[in-house]
C-alpha cells in the first residue's frame, strides 16, 4: 500500500513595504490611499509619543504599572479594515488599533492610573477592555464572532494577543472553536519576540506561530508586522473569510521595543545588539520614508505633526488626570445589577466586623446577663 | 545569620535544598535568567543549571500538570505561578489532580510538589495581580496551605514544604517581600507545617491573622491603649490549621478578633470563627470580630486601600470587641 500525503501546507510570509520604505506596488495595490498612509504615519507617531509620555508618568509616580507599545504600532492597520461595527477584543499591546476603532485614549492611561473607568468602553464602540491574564480572552471572541453568526448580524470580531499567549490552553480551544462553530473571527498573533523574558525560541519548538491554526482548521498567515501595508491587506482579506465562516489567524512578526511593562528591565535578558536591529524595522521610520519617496511627506510637515501630537497628547493626559477621584462606594456598586443587603451595608459602614455594623448593637454594651 | 528580606530568605531555601538534593527542580515563568519578576529565583539558573531552573512556556496548566508528572516520577517539582491571579488556568491541575492522587490510589502516587505563588495586594499592581485567594485551596482537601510573615518563618517554612510527602502550596505576601529584614541563619532548619506563632503574648484579646496582614495587625497595636493587652498569633500554616494555638489563647482571652485581606464571606475568618465559637463557647465575652477584605474584587489601585483592612480598621474592630 503505498503511503498517501494526508495534509501538506504552506505558511506564506507577506511584506509589501520593506524596511527602507520600498513598496512592492503589486501587492499594494486595491490596499491603502495615499490619504490613508499620512493618517496612518501621524496617528503611530502620536502613539508613540503618547507611550514615551506614559512611561514618564510612570517614573513619576503619576501612573501605575504600564506595558509600552512602542514599536508595534502598526497594528493601527486593522483598524482601517475593521468596519464599525466590528469587535475589537485586545490584550495590551494594540492601543494603536483601539484608539482608531474610536476608543478615547484617556481610557487606556485611566486603566494603568488604577481606576476602573478606564475599562468603561463607549456604547457606541463594540470592544472589550483590556484582558490582563494572558491568552485568556481570545476564546470570548470566538463566542463574540459565534454569537453574530447565530444572530445573523455582520459582525466580525478580531482578537490581539502575544507570542506567549500560543502558549495557553486557551488560545487553542478559542481557535477550535471559531473554526468548527465556522465563527467570524480574525486572530492576530502579534509576534514580538518575547514573553516578559522568554525568548520566542523557547516559546514554540514550532517555525511558525501561524502554523499552529493550521490544526484548527483555520487560514492562516505571516505578515511583516510593522507593515501598514501588509497588515491591512491580510486583515481586509481575513474579513472578507470570516464573513464566509472561515476564521483566520495571522501572525505578524513585529518587536517589543520597551520593557515587558515599567517593573520589567529587558537589559537583563536581552542582547543589546538584537535591540538594536529591530530598530532599523520600526514601523514609523520606514513608513515616513515611503511617504518621502513619494513627496507626501516633509521635514516642516513632520515638525507641524510633532506641535499638533504634544497638544493632542498633552490634551489626553489632562483628561485622564483632571478625572474626579472615584467614589469607594464604586467598588460595592458595580458588583451586581442589584447590590445584596449584605454587600449594602459593607459599602454603608466600610468595616466587615459587626460590632457598630447594626443600630440596635450601638452602645457595644452586652444585654444584662448575656456574660458566661 | 545574616539580616535578610522574605525574598533572600525564600533564595536562600531555594539554594540550600537545590544544593542538598539535586532532585530538586524549579519551573515556571522567567524564573530563570530574570530571577522571577520578584527576584525570588535571582541568580539560581546561573549555579544550578538551565535544567534544574527551568523557563517554560507561557502556560500555568502546563506548568503545574507536568509539575505533578515530575514529581510523580522523582523529582521534587517547584513550580512557580507569577501571580495569584494567574493560578486560574492551573486550578484544574493543582485542585482535581495534584490534591487527589494520594487518595484516590490509596497512597499508590504521591505529589511531593511545592508550589510558590505571590499573594495579596498593597502593591499597586494591576488588576488580578492583588488578590488573596487562600481560603479557595484551603477548602481543597489534600492541599496543604502556608503563608510566612517573616523572613526566618520563610526559609525554614519552605524548607519543610520541600521536604514534604504531599503538594504545598506556599504563598509569598508579596507586600512584605522586601518590608523588613530579620536575622536569618545561615544552616538550614525548619519550621513545621501546621505549627502556629505566637507574636505576642497577651491577655485580654486573641488577634489572629497570617500573612502581610500581621504586619497591620502589629501596627494596630501600637494606637491602642496601653493597659489593653493583645495576644497575636501568626498562622503561617493555614492547612492544616494549629486549632490549639488558637483554642488556647481565646480560652485565656475570651475575645477574638480575625483578619484578613481577603473577603469576609466564606474566607478563613469564618472557618477560624465557627472553631471558635466551638471550641470556646463557654469562655466567651465578646462576638468573634472578622477585619476582611470587602465581598468585593480588589479595586485598581487608585481604591486599593479603601479595600484593604489597614492597621486603623484593624486597631478599631480589637477596640470595638474588648469593649464589649
Amino acid at each position: 500500500m503505498p503511503i498517501k500525503v494526508a495534509y501538506k501546507a504552506t505558511i506564506e510570509h507577506m511584506q509589501i513595504l520593506d524596511e527602507q520604505g520600498v513598496l512592492d506596488a503589486k501587492l499594494a495595490r486595491d490596499t491603502l490611499t495615499d490619504d490613508q498612509v499620512v493618517m496612518l504615519y501621524e496617528h503611530m507617531s502620536m502613539c508613540r509619543r503618547l507611550d514615551e509620555i506614559a512611561f514618564k508618568l510612570q517614573r513619576s509616580g503619576r501612573l501605575g504599572t504600564y506595558p509600552q507599545n512602542m514599536g508595534q504600532e502598526a497594528i493601527a492597520s486593522v483598524a482601517l479594515a475593521a468596519r464599525k461595527q466590528d469587535w475589537m477584543v485586545p490584550c495590551y499591546r494594540e492601543n494603536a488599533a483601539l484608539y482608531l476603532h474610536g476608543l478615547p485614549p484617556e481610557k487606556i492611561l485611566l486603566h494603568w492610573m488604577g481606576d476602573e473607568r478606564g475599562n468603561q468602553i463607549p456604547d457606541d464602540l463594540n470592544m472589550l477592555p483590556m484582558s490582563i491574564p494572558i491568552g485568556t480572552h481570545m476564546l470570548h471572541a470566538a463566542g463574540i464572532g459565534w454569537a453574530a453568526k447565530l444572530r445573523g448580524i455582520d459582525q466580525v470580531a478580531f482578537t490581539f494577543f502575544g507570542d506567549g499567549s500560543t502558549s495557553e490552553g486557551d488560545f487553542h480551544e478559542a481557535c477550535n472553536f471559531a473554526g468548527v462553530m465556522e465563527a467570524p473571527v480574525v486572530f492576530f498573533c502579534q509576534n514580538n519576540n518575547w514573553a516578559i523574558s522568554t525568548p520566542r525560541h523557547k516559546q514554540t519548538h514550532a517555525e511558525t506561530f501561524a502554523q499552529k491554526g493550521l490544526a484548527y482548521g483555520l487560514k492562516v498567515r505571516q505578515v511583516d508586522g510593522n507593515d501598514i501595508f501588509a497588515i491591512y491587506k491580510a486583515a481586509k482579506e481575513a474579513v472578507a473569510d470570516a464573513l464566509h465562516g472561515k476564521p483566520t489567524l495571522i501572525e505578524t512578526l513585529t518587536y517589543r521595543l520597551g520593557d515587558h511593562t515599567t517593573a520589567d528591565d529587558a537589559r537583563r535578558y536581552r542582547d543589546d545588539a538584537e535591540l538594536e536591529a529591530a530598530k532599523k524595522r520600526d514601523p514609523l521610520i520606514r513608513t515616513r520614508k515611503y511617504l518621502e519617496s513619494k513627496d507626501l511627506w516633509s521635514a516642516e510637515l513632520e515638525d507641524a505633526m510633532i506641535e499638533t501630537n504634544k497638544k493632542k497628547v498633552d490634551d489626553i493626559v489632562a483628561r485622564a488626570t483632571n478625572i474626579e477621584p472615584p467614589k469607594t462606594t464604586d467598588i460595592f456598586d458595580a458588583m451586581f445589577a442589584t447590590t445584596p443587603p449584605e454587600l449594602a451595608r459593607q459599602r454603608d459602614t466600610m468595616q466587615t466586623h459587626s460590632l457598630g455594623m447594626f443600630p440596635q448593637q450601638e452602645t457595644l454594651q452586652a444585654p444584662q446577663g448575656a456574660h458566661a | 545569620m545574616a539580616n535578610l528580606t522574605l525574598v533572600q530568605a525564600i533564595n536562600l531555601a531555594l539554594t540550600q535544598e537545590m544544593e542538598a538534593d539535586d532532585n530538586v527542580v524549579i519551573l515556571g515563568e522567567d524564573v530563570g535568567l530574570n530571577g522571577g519578576v520578584f527576584r525570588v529565583t535571582e541568580g539560581l539558573q546561573q549555579r544550578f543549571g538551565d535544567n534544574r531552573v527551568v523557563d517554560t512556556p507561557l502556560a500555568e496548566s502546563g506548568i503545574m500538570g507536568t509539575a505533578i508528572g515530575l514529581a510523580m516520577n522523582g523529582i521534587k517539582s517547584i513550580p512557580e505561578i507569577q501571580f495569584e491571579g494567574f493560578l486560574g488556568p492551573a486550578y484544574d491541575q493543582l485542585v482535581n489532580h495534584a490534591a487527589r492522587y494520594r487518595s484516590r490510589t490509596r497512597g499508590a502516587v504521591t505529589i511531593p510538589m511545592t508550589v510558590r505563588v505571590p499573594i495579596g495586594g498593597g502593591i499597586h499592581a494591576p488588576e488580578l495581580h492583588s488578590d488573596s485567594p487562600e481560603a479557595v485551596y484551603a477548602h481543597t482537601p489534600g492541599l496543604k496551605v502556608v503563608m510566612p510573615s517573616s523572613p526566618y518563618d520563610a526559609k525554614g517554612l519552605l524548607i519543610s514544604a520541600i521536604r514534604d510527602p504531599d503538594p504545598v502550596l506556599f504563598f509569598e505576601p508579596k507586600r512584605i517581600y522586601r518590608a523588613y529584614r530579620e536575622e536569618v541563619p545561615e544552616d538550614e532548619y525548619t519550621v513545621p507545617i501546621g505549627k502556629a506563632k505566637i507574636v505576642e503574648e497577651g491577655a485580654d484579646i486573641t488577634v489572629v491573622t497570617w500573612g502581610a496582614m500581621t504586619i497591620q495587625c502589629i501596627n494596630a497595636m501600637d494606637s491602642l491603649p496601653e493597659n489593653l493587652s493583645v495576644e497575636l498569633i501568626d498562622l503561617r500554616t493555614i492547612y492544616p490549621l494549629d486549632v490549639d494555638t488558637i483554642v488556647e489563647s481565646v480560652k485565656k482571652t475570651g475575645r477574638c478578633v480575625v483578619a484578613h485581606e481577603a473577603p469576609l464571606t466564606a474566607g478563613l475568618g469564618a472557618e477560624i470563627s465557627a472553631l471558635v465559637q466551638e471550641r470556646c463557647f463557654l469562655h466567651l465575652e465578646a462576638p468573634v470580630q472578622r477585619v476582611t477584605g470587602f465581598d468585593t474584587f480588589m479595586p485598581y489601585y487608585k481604591m486599593e486601600l479603601d479595600y484593604l483592612p489597614e492597621s486603623p480598621r484593624v486597631a478599631e474592630a480589637i477596640t470595638a470587641c474588648a469593649a464589649y
